[in-house]
């Protein structure tokens, strides 16, 4: 029984973290139907960035978070106006063929500078260990993360539902031809829209070095994970991709612990099915546009 | 008189709106037959759900006293039901010659003949070129579609949809948007449809219509507002109302 | 002459065979004899552009965006490999006809998958299956080998009279024929009137289907074909070097093909033969200078090809090929992907 709660507790802190890496791309996906594989480099901008403040320049932890973040946003506001801008309107496959682009350089160039192993960020001692919690062990980093997280998702769906901002947002992802039409100035919210996105990727890769492991092939290997947040989740909102992540996150989990030996198998073919059974997603609308 | 096509109580929404509003509509066999009504009212949902487009919520669609509201759209074609569309559809990088070739080959039953090159059966070439002369299409048979003249890529529609040989054909605006030079030879082109073939004709311009058309639909927010032979619709206060309150809008 | 004779000698001319396809064919002959002292670093390229072929029939015809193409290049590959390390099938050539039947009955049993769904959803269950099977390649380590792959794969000698030599020159010659024969069939197959359905189908699938053209079925059909061809490429991988392993299915592998196809440009069947020379030149030119950081080299190379334009970068690159194609065709040889047109 035990067991269990700790699963499902690991599990809940490996959804939301995926949710955190993933959300960004949900908008990309949503707001402007491109196909962005190189989501996860910014995811690992981030993490790097923060292991190297925290392990060569001694800052402190909680500090070296929001750097993580801002540097990601900044990457990622930064590549949008210069290049991804120019690649909405064309085809998939070419999107398909530039991110792959992108991302194989993000991984040549991280293993070119920092070199090709895992890397640890050094973290406070204060989130080192587990404490008890009836009975159930309770991991200090995994509760940080869930914490951390968990208000990350409350203050978005604030900013989505309560802001001018938000409203903008949610307008443009309905109908971006309407949206304009009142004045709404799309790809200014999408830019904007979209380095949050980043810096919040930036965020979780920082988070996540310490639970998914970090190395310059980072972007590859969770790739397909962030895909299935938004494929299965849906883009229409940001609940789907939420409720995706934590069943993915404790599918994840579970499978390892229960069927260690069917590796990742379960979770492409819950991924197949799902996708076979409903194209738009589990919590998605039917047809978009 | 037999009916070619007719629906029984058609309803087509997206999302909260009702497009199409339990439509029933019957099409005499070798009808010249016209839906007009003013834009947004729902016709091109109408020709989407006959041909198998779109989904109908509820009502059933009958070819020739056939149900055929479950058939996906090939299937509908190949029991002679045919359609042109409001926006060109055609093939950019195919040229005119492929594209009634594959139409002809598709109805002869050799679409999928994976062996066969192209070119190499005698009914097909004879149909093709019968077709493309019928509709002005030899001399620019070998360009690609894309880089036709608009009212060479809007015969070619029209040629496509004749080339399946269909008993039924749906036309959807044939003349929208061609420049007025170029507009005789689609006037000369619907006009010239064989008599044997039903049409259903949608279209904008009533001089188009009321030359064409020996019984006329008019179409209002998705329901049936008229119907009835030409000199009667015209007479009509409903239909004078809408097309001069739409015309007070322009 | 009478029009239909008009009609349908242009219709031929298409399929014609012209004299720069020919000189072509020649000139891949002739490089066995030009370099004789690299059979091996050709059959690697003859090996990928079958690989390619297979992909550009899908892509560069029908329109099927796929991340997970090596799932049939892999399980071509352990197919040929098992079938010979465990003596099942020992002549070369029955074996690479049964390994590429393996890959298209997955071909046929996926594609009903990959037909379902928009662009977006094809790239998700394309990419999922080959992610699959190396999962389930990694489980099964007792029968795959796992990560050190299948050891001690002898090939027999093909149909039991050219024996495999330490210099590839039989497995040279093997995969060009092989590649030569699997030519033949595509270009005759794009040239009859199922291929041109495909292209039919990839510029307008509304307008395919409104003229009768039973969209699903072709593409599950070709989609099949495809799956053949490359499990062939794969059986011929593990034949020509006597080694599989996981890597075969690596996503790695699907993205280096669709750069290897659109350096070569889609849907003229002749794009995957001359990409594949031009990437293992590439990937030659990049290693000697950082031999580690290929992928980045690779992904500059996508990214700058997607920047400029594929098909503007066509005419700089690869104007040689091109002239030539232009010659084989009489038609811009380059034959970008369209978007969808919306209805
Ligand atoms: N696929 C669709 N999704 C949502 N609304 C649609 C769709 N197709 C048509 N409509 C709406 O249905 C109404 C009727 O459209 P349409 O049939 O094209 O009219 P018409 O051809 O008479 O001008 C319009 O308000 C249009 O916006
Ligand atoms: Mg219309």
């Amino acid at each position: 029984m035990t067991t269990l709660f700790t699963i499902l507790f690991d599990g809940v802190a490996y959804g939301m973290l995926l949710f955190v890496l993933a959300c960004g791309l949900a908008v990309t996906l949503g707001l402007m139907n491109f196909v962005n594989l190189a989501h996860g480099a910014f995811a690992m901008t981030g993490g790097y960035i923060c292991a190297v403040l925290v392990n060569n320049q001694g800052w402190p932890f909680f500090a070296a978070l929001p750097l993580a973040f801002v540097t990601a946003a900044l990457v990622g506001v930064a590549l949008e106006r210069t290049l991804y801008r120019h690649l909405y309107t064309r085809s998939h496959l070419d999107q398909v063929l530039f991110t792959i682009g992108l991302t194989f350089m993000s991984v040549a160039a991280v293993d070119y500078v920092m070199g090709s192993s895992r890397i640890f960020i050094k973290l406070p001692a204060a989130l080192e260990g587990q404490f008890d919690f009836f009975g159930v062990g309770i991991g200090r980093y995994r509760l940080m993360i869930i914490v951390i997280c968990g208000l990350l998702t409350v203050a978005l769906q604030l900013i989505l539902a309560k802001t001018r901002f938000g409203s903008r947002l949610r307008a443009a992802v309905d109908d971006p031809r309407a949206a304009s039409g009142l004045g709404i100035n799309v790809p200014q919210v999408f830019a904007f829209t979209f380095a949050f996105g980043c810096g919040l990727a930036g965020l979780g890769g920082a988070l996540s070095a310490e639970i998914l492991g970090l190395d310059p092939y980072f972007p590859l290997k969770f790739m397909i994970y962030f895909l299935i947040v938004v494929t299965v989740g849906g883009s229409s909102s940001i609940t789907g991709p939420f409720l995706a992540s934590l069943l993915l996150g404790i599918g994840d989990v579970a499978g390892k612990y229960y069927v260690p030996k069917m590796g990742p198998f379960v979770i492409y073919t819950i991924m197949i099915v799902i996708l076979i059974w409903r194209p738009n997603g589990l919590f998605g609308r039917a047809a978009a546009r | 008189m037999t009916i070619a096509l007719e629906t029984r109580g058609l309803e087509k929404s997206f999302g909260g709106l009702r497009v199409t509003r339990d439509l029933s509509l019957k099409v005499e066999q070798g009808a010249r037959h016209a839906l007009i009504g003013p834009n947004g009212a729902g016709k091109t949902t109408v020709i989407n759900l006959l041909t198998g487009v779109l989904k109908p919520n509820a009502g059933r669609i009958l070819l020739e006293g056939n149900d055929i509201t479950d058939l996906p759209v090939h299937k509908r074609v190949l029991r002679g039901l045919s359609r042109t569309f409001q926006i060109n559809q055609l093939y950019a990088d195919l040229t005119p010659l492929e594209t009634v070739g594959l139409a002809v080959s598709e109805r002869l039953g050799g679409g999928g003949d994976w062996w066969r090159r192209m070119g190499t059966r005698d009914d097909v070439n004879q149909e093709v070129a019968e077709t493309l002369g019928r509709f002005h299409l030899l001399d620019v048979m070998n360009e690609r579609t894309a880089t036709l003249p608009y009212g060479k890529q809007r015969l070619l529609e029209i040629a496509v949809a004749i080339a399946t040989r269909p008993r039924v054909l749906l036309l959807d605006e044939p003349a929208a948007g061609v420049p007025e030079s170029e507009r005789h030879d689609i006037l000369a082109a619907v006009a010239a449809l064989p008599r044997d073939v039903t049409v259903l004709l949608i279209e904008h311009d009533m001089d188009l219509v009321f030359s064409f058309a020996d019984r006329i639909s008019v179409l209002v927010n998705g329901a049936m507002l008229v119907e009835g032979p030409p000199d009667e619709v015209a007479r009509d206060p409903q239909v004078k109302a809408v097309y001069l309150g739409e015309a007070a809008h322009a | 002459m009478t029009a239909a004779s008009d009609v349908s000698s242009h219709a031929i001319a298409r399929a014609r065979w012209r004299p720069a396809e020919i000189a072509f064919w020649i000139l891949a002959l002739s490089c066995a004899f030009l370099f004789p002292s690299r059979y091996l670093i050709m059959t690697d390229i003859l090996r990928l552009a079958l690989f390619t072929l297979s992909l550009d029939l899908i892509l560069g015809y029908a329109g099927i965006v796929s991340l997970g193409h090596a799932a049939f290049f892999g399980v071509g590959a352990y197919s040929a490999g098992l079938l010979a390390l465990h003596g099942i099938i020992n002549e070369p050539v029955i074996a690479l006809v049964a390994a590429g039947l393996v890959a298209m009955v997955l071909g046929f049993l996926t594609s009903f998958l990959v037909i379902r769904g928009v662009d977006l959803t094809r790239l998700m269950v394309t990419l999922g299956i080959a992610l699959l099977l190396e999962a389930l390649a990694e489980r099964f380590s007792n029968i795959t080998g796992g990560t050190d792959g299948l050891q001690g794969i002898e090939m027999q000698p093909i149909l039991g009279l050219f024996a495999f030599d330490m210099f590839g020159k039989t497995g040279f010659f093997y995969s060009l024929i092989v590649l030569f024969l699997l030519f033949l069939l595509a270009r005759r197959i794009v040239n009859s009137p199922f291929g041109l359905s495909l292209r039919a189908i990839k510029n307008n699938p509304l307008r395919a289907s409104a003229i009768g053209v039973p969209v699903n079925r072709r593409l599950i059909a070709i989609y099949t074909i495809a799956a053949f061809y490359a499990g062939i490429a794969g059986a011929l991988f593990t034949q020509t070097t006597a080694l599989a392993s996981l890597d075969v299915f690596a996503f790695e592998r699907s993205a280096d093909l669709m750069l290897v196809l659109v350096i070569g440009g889609t849907g003229y069947l002749y794009g995957g033969l001359i990409g594949a020379v031009v990437f293992k030149m590439l990937q030659e030119l990049f290693q000697t200078i950082t031999p580690q950081y290929w992928l980045f080299w690779i992904g500059l190379v996508l990214v700058v090809m997607v920047l400029v334009g594929r098909e503007r970068i066509h005419r700089w690159v690869l104007w040689v090929p091109n002239l030539v194609i232009r010659q084989l065709f009489g038609r811009k040889a380059v034959v970008a992907v369209p978007e969808s047109d919306a209805p």
